[in-house]
C-alpha cells in the first residue's frame, strides 16, 4: 500500500516536473560512437534549450545493430523519437513508405539551400524532404605512402585497373601485402563490387538496373564488375584468411603498416589508429589517397565518387519543434566546429574551409568537385538487396561464385523484395 | 437412498467446488502471461510467415505458402539445418561420452576431484558470446593461440575461420569444450546418486571392473543419460549467440546454425515475413523432438 502510494507520488512528481519545465520534448536517436561529435551535438541542444524555452531537446545514444534491429518496433509504438539517424537509401525509403516519417518540405525549403544539394536530394522520397543530412564522406584507396616507396609504385601513375593491377603485383613482388580488408564481415568488400559498377557501368548504372534496364542487375556491367573483382583477387592482393578477417582487425593492420593499401571510407583514417597495436597507427602524413581507378571502356569518371551521406529523419507526429531543431543544428557555426576538430565532413556549404586534417581536406574537395555522389549500394538497395552484393562481393572474389550467378542473385533479391 | 446417492455427489462437489476455486485462482494469471507471451507471438509469428513484410507498417503483401517453399532450395538453409544435424551427432557421438568418461573419473573421492570439476565446468559458465570472442582470437592465423602452436613446429600459419571446409569443424571443436562440463556435471549428480550396495554386490560376486560398468552403472544412469541428451539436442537447435562473434555466419554461410540464418536471413534483412518462417520451421523441429522424445524414452523418468 504504501509502496503504491510512492509510486503514484512519484508519477505525480514526474509529470509534474514535466509540466513545469518542458512543454514539448524533441527525442533524438542517434548511433555516434564519436565522443567528440556527440558533445557537439549535445552542446547545440542545450544552446536550442535556452532560447526556446519549455522545449527540451533529449540526445540519446543506441548502439549501431541494436538500432537497426529496434527501429520498425519503435517507430510503431507511441515511444517513438522525434528525430532519428539515417543512412538514407532503400531503409528510408520503406520507412517514408509505410508513413513512418513527416514530410518536411515546406519547413526545410527556406534554408535547404545552405547544404549540399547531393546530400539534400538523398534525404528526400519522392520529391518530398523527409530528413536533413549533416554529414557526407568518400570511399577510396588509403595508401601507406612508405610502403608505396619501398615497393617503387608511385601512386599518381595509377590510372586505370590495368596500372592498378600492376601495382598490386609490384607491391606483392616486394613482399609486401598490397591490400587489407575486412571481408569476414562483407561490407568491406563490397565497395570494390560498387566502384566496379559504378565505373563501368557510369552514374546511372545502379538507378537502371533498378528500373529494369538490359536485364536489370544480370545487366552486363554487373557481370563485368564481378569479372573484375576476381581478376583482382586471383592475384591475392589480401592478406592470409582475408575472408574470415573483421573490419577493425584489417583496420589494426593497416595502422600497423602490415598492409599497403585499404578501400574505405573517410572514417578508416580515425579506425586505422584506434585499432593499431600502438594505438596510434599511420600518421596522417603517411597516408595518401588514392581515387578508384578507371576500368577501360567502361563509362564512369573519376569524380564520380561512392560515399555515405548520414542525415537525421523526422518521424510521424513530431512535435514542429524537430525541424525548427535541424534548421538550428545545421547553422554554420556548430558545423564549422564538426569540420575543424575533424569529427566529420558537414555538409554545410563552406564548411569545409574550417577542415585542418589534410586528407580529409582533400575528401572534401573531392566531393565538392564530384561529378556524382553514389550512396553506399548496401545502403541505397534496402536490408535484403543489400546484404546480397555484400555477400556475393566476397564469395566472387574468393572464386566461390561467379559473376554471372552473382549478378543473377541480385536480381532474384531484388525480385524478392 | 437420497442420502447415499448425495454424500459422493456432495463430496466431489466441495471437492470440485475447492478445485474450481484454484483453478480460478492461479490459472488466469499463468494463462495470461502464457498467452501474452508465448502463444500470441507464436501465433503472429504463422501469420507473417505467410506475408512479404519488412517489418514497417501492417504486412499486406500476401504471399501464401513461398516463404516457405523457397527454403526448399535455399542452399544456406540447407547447410544451416545440416550443421545443426552435424552437432547433435558430434554431440552424442564425442561430447557426451567424452563427459561421461570425465565424470567416471572425477566423481569418485580422488585427490582433487573438487578442482578438476571445477576446471572442466568452467568454460559452461562462461557467456556464449564471450566463449565466441575469445576463440575467434585463438583460431586468429595471425596472433592466435593454434597458429602460435603451429609455429612452434615450424609449420605456417592456419585460418580455420577463414577456410570452408575447417571453419564448421572449429566450430563444433568450440561446442564440444564449452558444453560437456554441464554433461559431466550431470552424470557426477546421477553417479553420486547410484545405489552403492549393488556395485559392492557385483565386486563380491567377481564381476570385472568394465562387467560393472556396462550392467549396473550404465542402466542405472540411463535416466541421466536421456535427460542430457535431450538437453544437447534442443541446446544445439537453440544454438546463437556463440555463432554470432565466432564467425558470423561465414565463411559463405557454412557455420549457420537455424537460428544464426533466421536472424542473418530474416532480421539483419528486415525480411520479418520469411524470418517468421524459419522461426515456425524451428518450432515445429523442436515440438516434435521433444514431445516424440519423451514419449518414446523418458516416459518412465
Amino acid at each position: 500500500m504504501i509502496f503504491r502510494k510512492l509510486t503514484l507520488a512519484s508519477i505525480g512528481v514526474a509529470l509534474g516536473a514535466t509540466a513545469a519545465f518542458a512543454d514539448t520534448t524533441v527525442r533524438l536517436l542517434h548511433v555516434s560512437d564519436n565522443p567528440g561529435a556527440v558533445a557537439l551535438w549535445k552542446k547545440i541542444a542545450s544552446d536550442f534549450e535556452a532560447q526556446n524555452k519549455g522545449v527540451k531537446v533529449d540526445v540519446q545514444y543506441l548502439e549501431n545493430e541494436a538500432f537497426k534491429a529496434k527501429l520498425p518496433t519503435l517507430l510503431q509504438s507511441e515511444e517513438r523519437p522525434s528525430i532519428i539517424y539515417s543512412w538514407g537509401g532503400g531503409v528510408m525509403r520503406a520507412q517514408a513508405k509505410a508513413g513512418f516519417l513527416s514530410d518536411i518540405s515546406a519547413d526545410a525549403a527556406p534554408w535547404a539551400g545552405t547544404l549540399s544539394a547531393t546530400a539534400v536530394k538523398a534525404f528526400q522520397v519522392d520529391g518530398k524532404t523527409v530528413g536533413i543530412p549533416f554529414d557526407t564522406g568518400e570511399v577510396g584507396f588509403f595508401y601507406n605512402k612508405k610502403l608505396f616507396d619501398k615497393a617503387g609504385v608511385k601512386a599518381d601513375d595509377i590510372k586505370t585497373w590495368d596500372d592498378f593491377l600492376s601495382a598490386v603485383k609490384k607491391i606483392k613482388a616486394a613482399g609486401i601485402t598490397p591490400i587489407v580488408v575486412g571481408a569476414g564481415e562483407k561490407w568491406p568488400i563490397h565497395f570494390y563490387y560498387s566502384y566496379l559498377v559504378m565505373r563501368i557501368g557510369g552514374a546511372s548504372a545502379l538507378a537502371d538496373a533498378a528500373a529494369g534496364k538490359d536485364g536489370g542487375f544480370k545487366a552486363a556491367t554487373f557481370v563485368e564488375a564481378g569479372k573484375r573483382l576476381r581478376e583482382l583477387a586471383a592475384l591475392e592482393p589480401f592478406q592470409a584468411g582475408y575472408i574470415g578477417t573483421s573490419h577493425t582487425q584489417a583496420e589494426g593492420m593497416f595502422g600497423d603498416g602490415k598492409g599497403a593499401m585499404q578501400l574505405m571510407g573517410e572514417w578508416a583514417l580515425d579506425s586505422q589508429a584506434t585499432n593499431a597495436a600502438d594505438g596510434k597507427g599511420q600518421p596522417i602524413d603517411n597516408i595518401g589517397l588514392l581515387s578508384f581507378p578507371l576500368v577501360p571502356g567502361g563509362k564512369g569518371v573519376a569524380t564520380d565518387v561512392l560515399g555515405g551521406i548520414n542525415g537525421w529523419l523526422v518521424t510521424k507526429g513530431a512535435p514542429k519543434e524537430a525541424a525548427e531543431f535541424l534548421k538550428f543544428f545545421s547553422q554554420d557555426k556548430y558545423q564549422r566546429e564538426a569540420a575543424a576538430k575533424g569529427y566529420y565532413i558537414p555538409v554545410v556549404n563552406g564548411t569545409e574551409s574550417a577542415i585542418e586534417n589534410p586528407v580529409v581536406k582533400q575528401i572534401a574537395g573531392q566531393l565538392a568537385a564530384s561529378t556524382y555522389h553514389q550512396n553506399f549500394f548496401d545502403q541505397d538497395l534496402g536490408p535484403s538487396v543489400g546484404r546480397v552484393v555484400n555477400d556475393i562481393s566476397a564469395a566472387v572474389a574468393a572464386g566461390e561464385m561467379k559473376p554471372e550467378a552473382a549478378a543473377a542473385a541480385i536480381q532474384e533479391a531484388w525480385d524478392q523484395q | 437412498m437420497t442420502a447415499t446417492i448425495a454424500s459422493p455427489g456432495a463430496a466431489s462437489r466441495r471437492a470440485g467446488g475447492r478445485g474450481g476455486l484454484t483453478v480460478l485462482i492461479f490459472l488466469p494469471p499463468a494463462l495470461l502471461l502464457f498467452t501474452i507471451f508465448v502463444a500470441m507471438p507464436m501465433g503472429e509469428a504463422v501469420w507473417y510467415s505467410f506475408y512479404n513484410w519488412n517489418g514497417y507498417g501492417r504486412p499486406e503483401n500476401f504471399v501464401g505458402l513461398k516463404n516457405y517453399l523457397s527454403l526448399i532450395g535455399n542452399a544456406a538453409f540447407l547447410r544451416a539445418l545440416a550443421n545443426n544435424g552435424l552437432i547433435i551427432l558430434t554431440s552424442l557421438a564425442i561430447q557426451l561420452p567424452l563427459a561421461l568418461g570425465v565424470a567416471l573419473m572425477v566423481a569418485g573421492k580422488i585427490r582433487g576431484a573438487v578442482a578438476f570439476r571445477m576446471i572442466f565446468f568452467l568454460p559452461y559458465i562462461l557467456a556464449d558470446v564471450a566463449t565466441g570472442l575469445i576463440w575467434r582470437f585463438a583460431y586468429d592465423g595471425d596472433y592466435g593461440l593454434i597458429s602460435g602452436a603451429m609455429s612452434l613446429i615450424g609449420a605456417p600459419p592456419v585460418y580455420p575461420l577463414a577456410d570452408k571446409s575447417w571453419a564448421f569443424p572449429a566450430v563444433l571443436v568450440v561446442i564440444v569444450w564449452k558444453y560437456f562440463g554441464f554433461h559431466m556435471m550431470l552424470y557426477i549428480a546421477g553417479l553420486q546418486s547410484l545405489d552403492k550396495s549393488l556395485l559392492e554386490a557385483a565386486e563380491m560376486d567377481g564381476a570385472s571392473a568394465v562387467q560393472r560398468f556396462w550392467h549396473i552403472t550404465l542402466p542405472l544412469l540411463g535416466p541421466m543419460i536421456r535427460l542430457s541428451v535431450f538437453f544437447s539436442v534442443v541446446g544445439a537447435l537453440q544454438l546463437f549467440d556463440m555463432i554470432v562473434p565466432l564467425t558470423g555466419g561465414g565463411p559463405f554461410d557454412t557455420t549457420n546454425t537455424m537460428v544464426s540464418y533466421l536472424y542473418f536471413f530474416g532480421i539483419t534483412r528486415m525480411r520479418v515475413g520469411f524470418g517468421s518462417a524459419v522461426g515456425v520451421v524451428l518450432f515445429l523441429f523442436c515440438v516434435t523432438f521433444a514431445l516424440g522424445y519423451r514419449r518414446l524414452f523418458m516416459r518412465d523418468d
